[in-house]
């Protein structure tokens, strides 16, 4: 198991490096340079400015200065806020994201699996039909509506709630955001939970052991439950780091200085070294997520562990 | 009591003061009683600046905090009258090349030091300095005696003819006489710096608990992406007239978003009003609704170095004759801008603006010339002329492009096609010439005289976008560059529009107007021209 992982880790180097090298790549094909604005600077300030950023040099040049960096932990200054380096923007917007990103999953998976039982255990019923029809509107509509709905019903109108980040406290500031990332989510998890539930009852070792004679509960608890949650885990992995990097739509609405909220503006204004940054976070985080879901489908399920 | 604590733990690298600390928590656990004795402004600051270093910033958005932390040897009143900040007293000489400041002695830095005249010259040499790499170098003081070439690296920095006589007096010397000197050196950059805290703390010289600053204001923490708070620099010389103790600007980059942010509560003032909002607050909240002209340009321009619009004069006119300018700001754009039929906004300072000749002409009169003008431009009906029209991405760009598409379809039966591209696309795409034809840009006034809009269009202005090249303009505009009168200078300027709008390098479509949500309870408000409102000009009344 640890070799597996260790090599899983080393095998992930190369995949690292070519994804820094297609994005430095990209980013650099893209039209326009980061200090380009409407209002044209003079060219010996446009030429004071590259030298400056040694965006002067050769483009393999620069991409070695910045793996070089990159050897030395050092990830580069941000082109765009010249007052900090793009570690100090990923340091200050990873945790966020992440603290909402955790609290959305674990929400998720709470009411979702829970929304996903009961509508398994009571198939075809009314319940059942609620619960896929309300998971069914919760896949498709989108964050984007949901998310200004919510706050103009909770904040504007009610004032139950914060509008923004910086408008409420700790605990307040991360219901809505959290909810908002969780929805699409718990919709997901409940489908799932309730599909693979109902495979799982149908079973013919769930039909064995009803006919010994156990309780429908400690059927679920000590036989349906563990296999139910095979296709929830795998599907997890992919979530969490989809949640950690996607959540680029709830961060814009609700003025949260997270992760994907840098992405775009480093996109839009061409910040190349804040890009490549989070490029690199994005890509460790899809990484190492997939890696840990395999390392549990093996934990869980012992045929796997077997080959 | 979170509150408190998050409070605190974002200001872990400032040093606060023990009183302060438990200001805050009283605020924050003892409620309204104790909240009440320290007044906190809440405003809507848009996208992030991009640094509080005042030489290494340009946009409005760090504009607006460097001017409350900073003050330069002028800046403006709340009505947007430029005065003396810094500086006391100034004596311009009769050639007006020099300049001799007097400093206010009880002028402060937020530590307590004493702002002195070698501090105005110490940032005025890192400003031109190319190792700083400052943007505004040229454009704040290009015109002082040997900037241009220590910009370009060919004069050390110590040459520049900035000079502190002793600790109070400052005398500058220019190139050549130019009238509104003293509003450049409003700009923030054009502030002085603490040499003591740049030396010693280098890049990071701008950040909470480093930066030390002359304004009313002191940086107190700046969560990236989130919002910048200041508050009240005690050793601020004017300290007894800032009535605000502690202002937050929020960074707002969406202004769907932010406008639900002040109806919640959690803004006392906008930066933007949404369009789609607009006729929803005028009429829901008539009295909040800040509405003023604004100087800056909206305009189309034409790539002038190219077929079609290369020396085809007609054709340009034409296609600006046919745009019902009113149509497009009372239905399109809608939010009270004035159609525009010049360059030089209206509301600049000492100057008459010009307008294009058939700007008093009936619509339908206008639409028969245009018509004329465009058959004569080689094009017949029988062989229309089919345009590009480039904008970035914007609902509002499109709405006006579709606008101006279909008025040109109707008077002159021009098809034309619209491209939307990425705003640094779009830039790329005008700079480079080559398959630009119409696009849209903008141009927002540095300080309030028509020079800042008309030298934008000289021959080798960089941000000239569209190529013209005038010589009989580039003329004019050097004589008013001289010239010490400033009869004889308007005069010089306004034939030098006139020029211009002969010329149609553009199509001017509006002025826009300065649009902002103030809530009631901010007093002091003052509407401007150039749209500055310093926090230590406004005031909250207890209306809670």
């Amino acid at each position: 198991m640890l070799r597996y992982a260790l090599l899983r880790i080393i095998g992930a180097i190369p995949t690292l490096l070519l994804v820094i090298a297609l994005a430095f790549l990209m980013v650099h094909a893209a039209p326009g340079g980061p200090f380009d604005a409407e209002r044209v600077l003079p060219p010996e300030i446009e030429e004071n400015i590259a030298r400056a950023y040694n965006l002067d040099e050769s483009l393999p040049q620069q991409f070695l200065r910045y793996l070089g960096g990159l050897v030395r932990g050092d990830l580069g200054p941000s082109y765009r806020y010249r007052d900090y380096t793009v570690a100090e923007l990923i340091g200050n917007a990873l945790p966020l994201s992440m603290q909402l990103g955790v609290l959305a999953m674990l929400l998720a998976i709470v009411a979702g699996i829970a929304a996903g039982l009961t509508a398994a255990l009571s198939k075809n019923s009314f319940v059942d039909r609620l619960v896929t029809g309300i998971a069914m509107t919760g896949i498709s509509v989108p964050v984007f509506v949901v998310a200004p709905v919510m706050v103009l019903v909770f904040a504007v109108y009610l004032h139950w709630l914060p509008a923004s980040w910086t408008g409420g406290t700790d605990i307040s500031r991360l219901v809505l955001p959290v909810v908002a990332l969780a929805l699409p989510q718990i919709a997901y998890i409940a489908r799932l939970t309730r599909a693979s539930m109902i495979g799982v009852l149908s079973s013919d070792y769930v039909r064995t052991a009803r006919a010994q004679g156990l309780k429908t509960s400690s059927i679920i608890r000590y036989h349906a439950l563990k296999p139910a949650m095979l296709p929830l885990l795998s599907y997890m992995g992919p979530a969490l780091a989809g949640i950690l990097t996607g959540s680029v739509v709830v961060e814009q609405i609700f003025g949260i200085p997270g992760l994907g909220q840098f992405f775009i503006r480093g996109a839009l204004n061409r910040d190349y070294t804040l890009i490549l940054g989070i490029v690199i976070v994005y890509a460790t985080l899809v990484i190492s997520l997939n890696l840990v879901v395999d390392l549990l489908y093996g934990i869980l399920d012992p045929r796997i562990r077997r080959q | 009591m979170n509150h408190g604590l998050s409070l605190i733990k974002h200001h872990s690298r400032q040093r606060l003061p023990i009183l302060a600390c438990v200001a805050i928590l009283l605020a924050a656990c003892g409620g309204a009683q104790d909240a009440k004795q320290e007044s906190v402004l809440n405003r809507g600051l848009g996208a992030e600046p991009e640094s509080l270093d005042t030489h290494k910033a340009r946009t409005n958005q760090a504009g607006d905090v460097q001017r409350d932390l900073g003050e330069g040897l002028t800046g403006y009143a709340a009505d947007g009258q430029l005065e003396l900040a810094a500086a006391e007293r100034v004596e311009v000489s009769e050639d007006g090349l020099q300049y001799t400041f007097w400093l206010r002695p009880e002028s402060k830095w937020s530590n307590g030091d004493s702002v002195t005249a070698q501090d105005f010259v110490f940032s005025f040499r890192r400003l031109v300095n190319p190792a700083t790499a400052a943007f505004y170098a040229q454009q704040s003081l290009g015109d002082v005696v040997n900037a241009t070439e220590i910009v370009a690296g060919k004069k050390p920095a110590d040459d520049l003819a900035v000079e502190a006589i002793d600790d109070l007096q400052l005398k500058i010397t220019l190139n050549n006489a130019v009238p509104y000197f003293l509003a450049l050196l409003s700009h923030p950059s054009t502030f002085p710096m603490h040499r003591p805290s740049i030396e010693l703390h280098g890049d990071a010289h701008a950040r909470p608990g480093n930066l030390v600053s002359n304004g009313a204001y002191r940086l107190q923490a700046w969560e990236v992406g989130s919002y910048i708070e200041i508050v009240r620099n005690e050793h601020y010389r004017n300290n007894d007239q800032t009535a605000i103790d502690r202002v937050r600007h929020h960074i707002t980059p969406e202004d769907a978003a932010e406008l639900n942010r002040y109806r919640a509560g959690e803004l006392d003032i906008t930066f933007s009003v949404p369009s789609e909002a607009f006729q929803q607050m005028r009429k829901e909240r008539p009295n909040e609704l800040r509405v003023s002209p604004y100087l800056a340009v909206y305009y189309y321009g034409f790539n002038l170095t190219k077929p079609p619009f290369r020396d085809n004069l007609k054709l340009r006119q034409s296609l600006s004759m046919a745009i019902d300018r009113e149509t497009l700001t009372e239905k399109v754009t809608a939010r009270g801008e004035a159609p525009a039929y010049g360059w030089v906004p209206p509301g600049t300072n000492n100057y008459e603006p010009r307008q294009f000749l058939y700007a008093n002409l009936s619509k339908d009169e206008r639409h028969r010339k245009a018509r004329e003008l465009y058959r004569e431009a080689v094009f017949g009906e029988d062989k229309p002329v089919s345009l590009e029209i480039r904008y970035n991405t914007s609902q509002g760009h499109r709405r006006i492009a579709l606008a101006v598409q279909s008025m040109w379809r109707e008077v002159l039966g021009v098809e034309s096609t619209l491209i939307n591209e990425e705003s640094q696309v779009l830039i790329e795409n005008i700079r480079m010439q080559d398959v630009t034809q119409v696009f849209r840009s903008s141009w927002t006034g540095d300080y309030n005289d028509a020079h800042t809009f008309l030298s934008v269009m000289e021959s080798d202005n960089p941000s000239n976008l569209t190529g013209f090249h005038n010589d009989e303009y580039d003329g004019l505009m050097d004589k008013a560059a001289v010239q010490t009168d400033p009869r004889v200078r308007q005069v010089f300027l306004e034939e030098a529009e006139k020029l211009l709008l002969a010329e149609h390098p553009v199509i001017p479509l509006y002025f826009y107007v300065n649009k902002n949500m103030v809530s009631l309870r901010v007093r002091g408000w003052g509407d401007n021209v150039l749209n500055y409102h310093y926090s230590q000009h406004l005031s909250l009344a207890d209306t809670d």
